[in-house]
C-alpha cells in the first residue's frame, strides 16, 4: 500500500501519477480464516478494518458478491447525524459521529467528512412541538441541535422559502451543527485500503452461497462461488440481502428489504450550504462537491430487490423540494437509483449473536446506515473478536422483538422513511 | 410504478394500492397458547424472499378490498392475483 506524504504526492505530480498502484491486492481466498466477514461495504469493511487494528486479529477475509463500492455503499446520500431521540439510538449514533471527525486522519484517507448542519423543517406546530423534544432529549444525552426560527433557518439556508403563504411554510428547523457529509466512496475506499495493509483478504467477485457446519451446528465456514472457506467465526453485514444470506443458515430475521430511491442534478455552484430534511414531505437535500444536488426520497411499499423504484417516489419528493426550494424548479435531474434496504420492525438496527454458534449479524440499519458506518463497523468489530456485546450495542438485540423491549425510532425520531 | 391486477377491478395503477407485506401470517387460533417465540415469529420474522413473494394489497382507491398476489422481488413482475383465503399458486420461483 502506498504511503500517502508530501514527498510522496511532489513525486507523483512529476511521475504522470503512474505509481501509485493498486490500493488493496486483490488476493486468492486461504481455505481458512480465523474471521470471515460476509458484505464489503463500508460496515463489513470497517469491522475488518477494527478487528485487525483493535483486537488484533489481521486473519481476516472480507467476502464481497460485487465489487467494493457497488452496493448500498455507493448508492447512500451520504448524510451524518446524530440526533436521535432515544438514549439507545442517540448513544450509537453519537458513537460513530465521534469516529466520523478523526476518520481521516486513521485511515490517512481523505473522506472529507463535511461536519456542515443537518437542518430539519418543521412544517406544523406538531413538528415543533415533536423537535423541541428531540432537541431537549438530546441535549440531555449531551448532543448538540438546536431550535432556529424560521429566518435563522433561511438565513443559514438562503434560498429557503419561508413565506407565509408557502405550500410547506416554514415554522423553524431543528439544527445539528456537527451533522453533515461525506464521501462515501473514500469511505469504503479507505477502509479496504487500511484493511488490507493490515493483513485482512479483501475477496471480490465472491457470493456466499451456504454455511459449513460443525457436527454440532456450529459455523465452521462458508460456502462461496469461489470455494469453500473454514472460519470459526462469521459476521454477516449484507445490508439489505441480510435475509438472504441468513436464509441459507436456515435463519429467518425480523426484516423487510424495500428500495430506497436517490437522484442527483446536474452541477452548479454552491448553493445548498447544509443538509436540508424534512420529513413531513420526504425531502432530503444537500449539495455534493462536484456541485450535484443530492437528493433523497422515500422508499417504496413493497419489498423488492430490484434496485429500482416507482417514479411517483421521487416525482413526490421533487415536486416538494421544488415547493421548498422555487429556483430549483428549472434544474435538471441526471440520475436517479435505488438501493435495497433491510428495515426492522422497529428501525433500529442489530448489532448480536444469532442462534447459530459462530455466527453473528450485523444489519437493519434501514434507511440510515451510512451515518453509523464507523461506529457499527467497531462495535461489530468488538463483538466478532470478543463473542459479548459492547455496552452501546447491548439493547440492539435480535432477543428484543421477543421481550418486546424495541428501540421504535419509527413514530419518534427524525427518520427517514 | 407497479401495474396491479386487482381481481374485481382488472389493471390498475399502484398508487390505488396499499401493499399490506407478506400473505398467508394468520392470527394464532388460541393466543392463550403463544409463548414470546411464537408471537415474535407471527409479529415481525418475515420471510424476506428474493424471488417469488406472496403478499396482501389493498385496493384502497377503488373497490376497498383487500387480496392477495405472488409477486417476483427480482424482476417486480405479478405471476398472479387471488382472493384472500385461497392457497398460494404455483410458480414465481
Amino acid at each position: 500500500m502506498p504511503h500517502f506524504s508530501l514527498s510522496s504526492l511532489l513525486f507523483e505530480a512529476f511521475n504522470a501519477h503512474k505509481g501509485w498502484g493498486l490500493q488493496w491486492r486483490k488476493p486468492e481466498p486461504k481455505r481458512a480464516y480465523d474471521v470471515v466477514v460476509v458484505g464489503g461495504g463500508g460496515h463489513g469493511l470497517g469491522t475488518a478494518y477494527y478487528l485487525a487494528r483493535k483486537h488484533g486479529i489481521t486473519n481476516v477475509a472480507v467476502i464481497e458478491k460485487g465489487w467494493i463500492g457497488g452496493g448500498n455503499s455507493g448508492r447512500n446520500t451520504t448524510i451524518i447525524r446524530s440526533n436521535y431521540l432515544y438514549d439507545e439510538s442517540a448513544a450509537i449514533y453519537e458513537h460513530a459521529l465521534k469516529m466520523w471527525g478523526g476518520l481521516a486522519q486513521e485511515l490517512q484517507y481523505n473522506v472529507m467528512y463535511s461536519p456542515r448542519g443537518v437542518m430539519m423543517l418543521a412544517h406544523t406546530q406538531h413538528d415543533m412541538q415533536i423537535f423541541m423534544r428531540h432537541i431537549y432529549a438530546n441535549r440531555l444525552n449531551g448532543i448538540d441541535n438546536e431550535w432556529l426560527t424560521a429566518e435563522e433557518a433561511r438565513a443559514f439556508c438562503p434560498g429557503l422559502d419561508i413565506s407565509p403563504g408557502a405550500r410547506y411554510p416554514v415554522l423553524g428547523a431543528a439544527l445539528q451543527r456537527r451533522g453533515g457529509t461525506a464521501r462515501h466512496d473514500a469511505v469504503v475506499w479507505g477502509y479496504a485500503r487500511a484493511a488490507d495493509a493490515l493483513g485482512v483478504d479483501i475477496i471480490e467477485n465472491c457470493e456466499v452461497t451456504g454455511f459449513i457446519r460443525q457436527s454440532g451446528g456450529a459455523i465452521a465456514g462458508v460456502e462461496t462461488t469461489r470455494g469453500p472457506i473454514r472460519a470459526r467465526r462469521v459476521g454477516v453485514a449484507a445490508a439489505g440481502h441480510t435475509s438472504v444470506v441468513m436464509a441459507r443458515a436456515g435463519l429467518r430475521m425480523p426484516l423487510e428489504s424495500f428500495p430506497l430511491q436517490a437522484l442527483v442534478s446536474e452541477p452548479v455552484k454552491p448553493v445548498v450550504p447544509c443538509v436540508v430534511m424534512s420529513n413531513a414531505v420526504h425531502a432530503y437535500l444537500s449539495q455534493s462537491d462536484k456541485g450535484e444536488l443530492v437528493i433523497g426520497a422515500g422508499t417504496d411499499q413493497y419489498i423488492s430487490y430490484s434496485q429500482q423504484g416507482g417514479l411517483h417516489v421521487t416525482s413526490h419528493t421533487l415536486e416538494a423540494i421544488c415547493e421548498l426550494f422555487p429556483q430549483f424548479r428549472r434544474m435538471k435531474m441526471m440520475r436517479s437509483w435505488g438501493g435495497i434496504v433491510d428495515v426492522t420492525p422497529d428501525r433500529s438496527p442489530i448489532i448480536d449473536r444469532t442462534s447459530v454458534e459462530g455466527l453473528y449479524v450485523n444489519c437493519g440499519w434501514g434507511t440510515g446506515g451510512f451515518k453509523a458506518t464507523p461506529g457499527a463497523a467497531d462495535l461489530f468489530a468488538h463483538m466478532l473478536a470478543t463473542g459479548a456485546r459492547h455496552p452501546i450495542s447491548a439493547p440492539f438485540t435480535l432477543e428484543r422483538f421477543r421481550t418486546g423491549r424495541l428501540i421504535d425510532e419509527a413514530a419518534a425520531a427524525a427518520v427517514a422513511h | 410504478m407497479l401495474l396491479l391486477h386487482c381481481p374485481h377491478c382488472g389493471a390498475r395503477p399502484e398508487i390505488e394500492f396499499r401493499c399490506g407485506g407478506e400473505a398467508h401470517i394468520s392470527r394464532p387460533e388460541h393466543p392463550e397458547a403463544y409463548d414470546d417465540a411464537a408471537w415474535a415469529s407471527f409479529l415481525y420474522f418475515r420471510s424476506n424472499p428474493k424471488g417469488g413473494h406472496a403478499e396482501r394489497w389493498l385496493h384502497a382507491h377503488g373497490c376497498g378490498r383487500w387480496f392477495n398476489a405472488l409477486r417476483d422481488t427480482v424482476s417486480d413482475a405479478f405471476v398472479a392475483s387471488y382472493p384472500m383465503g385461497t392457497p398460494r399458486p404455483e410458480g414465481g420461483a
